[in-house]
């Protein structure tokens, strides 16, 4: 809109006359809706979630200062009517939630507060990033096939991001991402900025993927999976749960089969089963054979047995050699979660006939979902702090960058751990589920907003450069109006003690 | 950005979107519920947009030609018996509006004993008969306290309450007032009636010229507001007794002549700690 106003110079119409008139009045233009908002310098839009801080558009949420309690066990300012005395770096941090931001950071981040713990003066640099450089990995506990590796994440028909390297009993997702947030169409950025955000804040999302399946994503939660909640993730893959329950079977069948579409296990033929002097059994599956007992690719991926696209786990046996297999012999086909599984005895032509499961059998099948972990996602929140955002913390950005790799500094976020990638930068990684509800914000770029903090010595904070000018006590929060109060998640470490190197 | 929807505990229904806060709860059957609140949130859907697409009109003094959004055309109807003598806009009857079309879309998707629709204080109120609701009032948000209650029968025909006041952003308020009352929450036959009678209820409530109200004009705070060069109050000073009955007197006047009208059924007025009540007794109002 900016661009065309500018362009009409010779005969300019009302509306660019009101624009020009909207830069001279220091007005900004919220576009976070419809409403379309101007705002005049100080004041905030209709909604009052954003406003005009000194000419820019800022979100005004309340800062959140996390609280713990102290060594009487009393939490200091839960409510309203707290009177500040107390604040301690015992017991209060002051987390970048609601914080707002400078960006790009030609000023000192918005709270630069000391605060004393255990007889040392600390700093805390709280500010919220705007991350257009961030996206999410979601761990997404199944083997259930839900889409080939580099598929495209689809939410209302644009892509948000794909599947990547699976891991051990998990799928899993990269979402998000500059190329996604600005690189392509407006709606992708917007759809792929309100997805982020609403699994950034423990929200349910529902994603499709290309040539897969449909899931419904929420930290914390069950994946919900073309509409079947998933309950269990599996124990191992197939040649793992050979080898946990060989022992469990063995004198009650005579060959066990533990479908998978990772590694599809064969009892007598594994190493588990020789060690028992199992008589092999002469059932062959399909597949390639990676090491005696372990088979690949027996199927194709899917919805089916052990995240196979298996319906009639028989479909998988290539053939029985009449050499060695006999009639009587007992044949259990079971999934790496237990949830499928089928019990057969070899008749005189030695095809397998279905038979009701032994007691026995039942009760190991049963172990084996017994020791599945319960499904989950899992949501990492993953962003690179290195660039401008750090001219806010000091005059001389890459020392900030040395003193966190030095771990002089600790970074959090929300007042949650983070892991940070080795290398150049501060790109780090959070589980959403540490931080506080509602941590994230966005911004219409669309980029997104998430708390960061740098806790330091405040005597390192000078040396590296700090804004020692705008360092004030923790205690002088309590003039700030927009400040509230959450119950510090006690899982967390303290972020003012010292990290451990 | 876009539409929130979640449920709230208490099984309330809230909707969000952009400067829209809505609380909604229906009762009756599980499905019946379940039903009503699709239908809110699908009536919610693309509703902001649609009002922002006819903003200029809505923002113009009545009489000025009907709009075509479901939305805007109610704030029109409601807010039009108002302009014969009072300068009064669309925007006026806006929350009370998006209350009474989110309550008609539940009503219609499913029979409903009692809901409620509160779109940040306008409410929309639905009871079948024999049904009644108690609402409680609070008239200043920086001492909340329950000031007055009132008592609805699905007989007295209620299907709207609102409240206007002084509050603007910052103190607990949403949007301007041209007069200096606390609170003035009017009961009528829908929320948009009741929005544009408490607005204009409120803006009467006033002491002209009084060196204790601060003023400014509405345009040097919200560029687009529909009051435009208007003075609207921001501050207000030490009043003495007899202005408080003065003022009070005034919004009396005007929400007489309303009920007289037939317009609204029932208010109540509160400033400085002073209350008056226009309207039956059975609708009334204690605490």
């Amino acid at each position: 809109m900016m661009t065309e106003t500018q362009q009409s110079t010779d005969t300019p119409d009302a509306e660019a006359l009101s624009h020009v008139k909207d830069r001279n009045a220091g007005i900004v233009v919220c576009d976070a809706c419809p409403v379309l908002c101007r705002i005049r310098p100080g004041r905030t839009g209709a909604c009052d979630r954003y406003g005009n801080v000194e000419g820019r558009l800022a979100r005004l949420d309340p800062l959140v200062i996390a609280a713990r309690a102290g060594q009487d066990g009393m939490i200091p300012f839960l409510g309203a009517d707290w009177d500040g005395s107390l604040l301690s770096g015992a017991t209060a941090f002051v987390t970048g939630i609601g914080a707002g931001t400078t960006y790009p950071d030609y000023k000192p981040a918005p709270f630069i507060v000391a605060s004393e713990f255990e007889g040392v003066e600390m700093v805390t640099v709280v500010t919220e990033g705007i991350f257009s450089y961030c996206g999410l990995k979601v761990k997404i506990d199944t083997d259930r096939f839900l889409g080939p590796e580099c598929a495209a994440v689809r939410v209302d028909g644009e892509q948000v991001g794909h599947v990547t390297t699976a891991e051990y009993g998990s799928q899993m997702l990269s979402l998000g991402g500059v190329r996604h947030l600005t690189g392509g169409s407006k709606k992708e950025g917007q759809v792929t900025c309100e997805t982020l955000l609403a699994l950034a804040n423990k929200q349910a999302v529902e994603v499709t993927i290309d040539q897969g399946a449909r899931v419904v994503l929420q930290a914390g939660a069950a994946p919900i999976i073309d509409g079947v909640r998933e309950e269990r993730m599996r124990v191992g893959c197939g040649s793992a749960a050979i080898g946990m329950f060989a022992r469990q079977w063995f004198g009650h069948v005579d060959e066990v089969i533990v479908v998978d579409d990772h590694i599809t296990g064969v009892l007598t033929e594994h190493q588990a089963g020789r060690f028992l002097d199992m008589r092999p059994a002469g059932i062959r599956v399909r597949g390639r054979r990676s090491t005696p007992g372990r088979y690949f690719q027996v199927a194709n991926p899917g919805r089916g047995w052990g995240g196979t696209d298996v319906e009639d786990p028989l479909e998988i046996i290539e053939r029985i050699d009449p050499r060695i297999a006999w009639p009587g012999l007992r044949l259990l086909m079971v999934s790496t979660t237990g949830e499928h599984a089928a019990f057969y005895v070899l008749d005189d032509s030695l095809t397998p006939r279905q038979a009701p499961m032994p007691e026995a059998v039942a009760r190991v099948v049963a172990r084996i979902g017994e020791n599945c972990e319960p499904a989950l996602v899992s949501v990492l929140f993953m962003a690179g702090a290195g660039g401008s955002l750090r001219a806010g913390v000091t005059e001389n950005p890459v020392r900030l960058t040395r003193s966190v790799r030095r771990g002089l500094t600790r970074v959090t976020s929300g007042g949650a751990p983070v892991y940070l990638w080795p290398g150049g930068g501060i790109t780090f990684m959070a589980d959403v589920l540490a931080m506080p509800d509602n941590s994230f914000g966005s911004v219409p770029t669309p980029a997104l907003v998430a708390p960061i903090e740098f806790t330091l010595p405040l005597e390192d904070y000078r040396a590296m450069g700090g804004h020692m000018d705008r360092v004030r006590p923790l205690a002088c929060l309590r003039e700030e109006a927009r400040a509230t109060t959450i119950a510090w998640n006690a899982a967390n470490p303290w972020p003012l003690e010292p990290a451990a190197t | 950005m876009s539409v929130l929807a979640a449920m709230l505990p208490g099984g309330r229904l809230h909707l969000q979107h952009g400067p829209i806060d809505v609380i909604a709860r229906a009762w009756g059957e599980a499905e019946a519920i379940r039903r009503a609140y699709r239908a809110a949130y699908e009536a919610f859907s693309g509703l902001l947009d649609a009002l922002c697409a006819e903003l200029p009109l809505l923002r113009r003094p009545l009489p000025a030609p009907r709009p075509e959004g479901a939305v805007a055309r109610r704030m029109h109807d409601a807010a039009l018996p108002f302009a014969a003598d009072t300068f009064v806009t669309p925007m006026a009857a806006v929350a009370g509006a998006v209350a009474d079309h989110l309550l008609a879309a539940m009503r219609a998707a499913a029979p409903l004993a009692r809901a409620y629709v509160n779109d940040g204080g306008d409410i929309a109120l639905h009871l079948a008969p024999g049904r009644s609701f108690r609402c409680g009032i609070v008239a200043d948000l920086a001492a909340p306290g329950l000031d007055a209650v009132a008592a609805i029968r699905a007989e007295d025909r209620i299907g709207g309450i609102a409240t206007s006041g002084r509050a603007t952003k910052g103190s607990g308020g949403r949007s301007f007032s041209l007069g200096i009352a606390d609170a003035v929450t009017v009961l009528a036959r829908d929320a948009a009636t009741a929005d544009v009678a408490a607005t204009l209820i409120a803006n009467a409530v006033d002491l002209p010229g009084h060196p204790a109200v601060r003023r400014v004009p509405a345009c040097d705070l919200d560029p687009d507001s529909d009051l435009g060069s208007r003075l609207v109050t921001v501050g207000l000073g030490p009043l003495v007794g007899d202005d408080i009955a003065a003022a009070l007197d005034r919004g009396v006047t005007e929400a007489e002549r309303f009920r007289a009208r037939g317009l609204i059924a029932a208010a109540i007025l509160f400033l400085r700690g002073a209350r008056r009540v226009v309207g039956p007794a059975p609708l009334a109002l204690a605490a």
